[in-house]
């Protein structure tokens, strides 16, 4: 039986692709009629479809489609990040795609918790340097960017940025408890007490965390 | 930090422990799956050989991709029947209740919840879907969650959370004519901004939501992701109870409901409790309310001008001069007037019984304009059942809309309800995201219920006090 371990994600490191605009929501990141399937897999090629391909399926101009960027690791974003749906087929298709690790200036709640439930760094900082370096990976795309979660610092060009990571999230991320199935389930006889203990849960409905 | 406030003390009832990573550990009280965002999280479960550990909390629906057209099966869509058919064989194996669209309960998840009476003041409540803030109008602490952590809750009924800071939102007065629930929250999503409530959850209070029946606090509390808070709720009340008297749960078991309401009582907000955040907003001066852009938050009332983007913050320019290109409007006009093409009234945002008496008000004796493909999308069996016993399907019918069967339909373009080409559509729906409405050169004007009516009826954006409504008998 396998709980699925999670690994530690002290660091990404690799090149960087800059995606720019606010409120990039989560039916831009992937389309809906993308979303009738039972599984993840194969939702890479889908990331950001409808700014990739015009109806003939051309391509149209998005980093994602442009050379330079392929085997791009970190994200570059900016303001509100994954708004929107609730759906992880977002930074699945992104993770999928290649992408570990997003540094923006600001993420949407639900986003940010998927992503860290799948282990990818939302690390944040203030419009000037991430415009900076958004500016930077555009000129020089094969510049390797390093996201140091543990030590909140973006490196690049032998520049050091500071950024903020959500402190749960470093915790989670640095120590690798940020797949929290595993570590809940242990907690299984306090998860009885507390159905029991409400006054809406029938004795009936008390179900069982097994082993 | 906040203190005695709902959210204070549900979160304190369902704490199970501080987990390492120092998020709290929740326990769910109820878990409503769908067939779009759990068939990957039972796949997860099984490849780590686990069960689902509480399925008497746990209730399905089908609603994302279900036919509104025909429901028979197989469903036309291959890609849909086959989620179907995954949801069916989950639910199956782990003896979860499922209202499937022969049980007569179908509908989309944040109308069943509440019409069958399982949404209660005091409740945790989790679905994989944003738009689970709607239960918060019953006082439950609800919220949208992603599908790792659906296979959380799946295999321990509990789920890892933050706590958040919460800010108490007061709509203070007395609406205008015509002004509804759509029109409180769009004003909010516009003064508070689209991100304005991450890491809130909002608190709606004040005489103009208190007065509002548990349709309307749903259509609010729905909304809240828009405006960036996971949850948003209204502190239970005689409203509240009223309406859960009513229901499935407590119909044929008012000891229950006795035997519960203390609690119900003992949850809400205290008089004394403090808040992270207060904000007061003026509802006698909301007016019907539209959307000119493609976030929520770029709205405006019906006789405003659409904004200059270079009289907007620097952060907004941008985002709003794409938004005019794509919407093809011009600022320092007004969008009434504005031509459409489709008239959608439905979604989990609008499509219960008050919405559909409210748009029939408008609609009654009236023709759709020739030029208008408008179609009414009932939020469940139940709410469409309902609907034909008071005879608001002729009434919509002989206006010439479409009366369609339960599911999220237009709102989101996965299913055969969606906008073709350029086409404009005045919706009641939640979101004018570019492309949310099934084709990426869509338009999208979001307005309240008795609003969509009024662009149905003349085809362009019109501002409803300038219709004379007629009686619709209850």
């Amino acid at each position: 039986m396998s709980d699925g371990p999670a690994d530690t994600v002290e660091h990404v490191s690799g090149t960087a692709i800059p995606v720019r605009g606010n409120d990039i929501d989560t039916d831009q990141i992937i389309p809906a009629r993308f979303m009738k399937v039972v599984t993840f897999d194969g939702l890479g090629e889908f990331a950001f479809f409808d700014q990739r391909f015009d109806e003939d399926d051309n391509e149209k101009e998005h980093p994602f489609n442009e050379a330079q960027y392929q085997g791009a690791n970190v994200l570059v974003v900016n303001q509100n990040f994954g708004c929107g749906s609730s759906r992880e087929h977002a930074p699945q298709a992104l993770q999928r795609w290649g992408i570990d690790a997003i540094v923006g200036e600001s993420f949407a709640e639900i986003f940010a918790g998927n992503c860290l439930a799948m282990g990818i760094p939302t690390v944040t900082a203030d419009t000037e340097t991430v415009r900076a370096l958004q500016d930077y990976v555009e000129k020089y795309p094969d510049t390797e960017v390093a996201v140091d979660v543990a030590e909140e610092q973006v490196h690049y060009d032998e520049q050091t940025v500071e950024v903020t990571v959500d402190e749960g999230q470093r915790m989670a991320l640095v120590e690798g408890i940020w797949d929290t199935t595993a570590l809940m389930k242990s907690n299984r006889d306090a998860i009885r007490e507390t159905a029991e203990s409400l006054p809406y849960v029938a004795d009936d409905e008390v179900g069982s965390v097994g082993d | 930090m906040s203190e005695g406030t709902l959210y204070d003390k549900v979160w304190d009832r369902h704490k199970v422990t501080t987990l390492p990573n120092e998020q709290d550990q929740l326990f769910v009280g109820l878990h409503l799956i769908h067939e779009v965002t759990s068939p990957q999280a039972f796949g997860m479960l099984k490849e780590r050989d686990m069960d689902v550990a509480y399925p008497e909390l746990t209730h399905a629906t089908v609603d994302h991709i279900v036919p509104t057209a025909d429901q028979s099966r197989p469903f036309g869509d291959d890609a849909a029947e086959e989620m179907m058919s995954e949801l069916e064989q989950n639910v199956r194996d782990a003896g979860i209740e499922f209202d499937d669209p022969t049980s007569g309960d179908q509908g989309i998840v944040h109308v069943i919840g509440p019409e069958q009476g399982i949404t209660q003041p005091g409740k945790t409540i989790v679905c994989g879907d944003s738009h689970t803030s709607t239960h918060g109008a019953f006082g439950a602490l609800a919220f949208g969650i992603g599908t790792s952590q659906i296979r959380d809750v799946l295999a321990t009924q509990t789920v890892a959370m933050d706590k958040k800071k919460v800010r108490k939102i007061e709509v203070t007065g007395e609406l205008g004519e015509h002004v509804t629930a759509k029109d409180i929250i769009l004003t909010i999503i516009r003064e508070l901004g689209t991100e304005g409530g991450v890491g809130y959850v909002y608190e709606y209070a004040g005489e103009a939501i208190e007065s509002l029946g548990m349709e309307g606090r749903m259509s609010i509390c729905n909304m809240s992701i828009e405006g960036g808070a996971r949850a948003g709720y209204v502190n239970p009340d005689e409203t509240t109870y009223e309406w859960l008297a009513e229901t499935d749960e407590f119909a044929d078991d008012p000891e229950r409901f006795d035997e519960l309401k203390p609690y119900w009582e003992s949850i809400r907000s205290d008089d004394d409790a403090e808040y992270d955040d207060v904000v007061t907003i003026d509802g006698s001066e909301i007016e019907p309310m539209v959307t000119w852009g493609t976030t929520p938050g770029q709205g405006i009332g019906i006789s405003e001008p659409i904004p200059e983007p270079e009289s907007l913050p620097e952060s907004k320019r941008d985002t709003a001069r794409r938004a005019q290109e794509h919407m093809r409007v011009e600022p320092g006009e007004t969008m009434d007037g504005y031509d459409i093409d489709v008239a959608f009234l439905g979604s989990c945002t609008n499509a219960r019984m008050a919405d559909l008496r409210d748009a029939a008000t408008v609609v009654k004796g009236r023709q759709v304009d020739d030029s208008v493909r408008a179609m009414v999308v009932p939020g469940s069996q139940r709410v469409k059942a309902a609907a034909e016993a008071e005879g608001l399907d002729e009434v919509f019918r002989e206006a010439g809309f479409e009366w369609r069967g339960a599911g999220c339909s237009m709102c989101l373009g996965m299913n055969e309800d969606q906008l073709e080409g350029d086409e404009a559509s005045a919706s009641s729906s939640n979101r004018n995201f570019v492309g949310r409405q099934g084709s990426k050169d869509g338009r999208t004007v979001l307005m309240s219920p008795r609003m969509v009516a009024a662009a149905a009826i003349t085809g362009e954006v019109t501002d409803v006090r300038d219709l004379p409504t007629a009686e619709v008998e209850a």
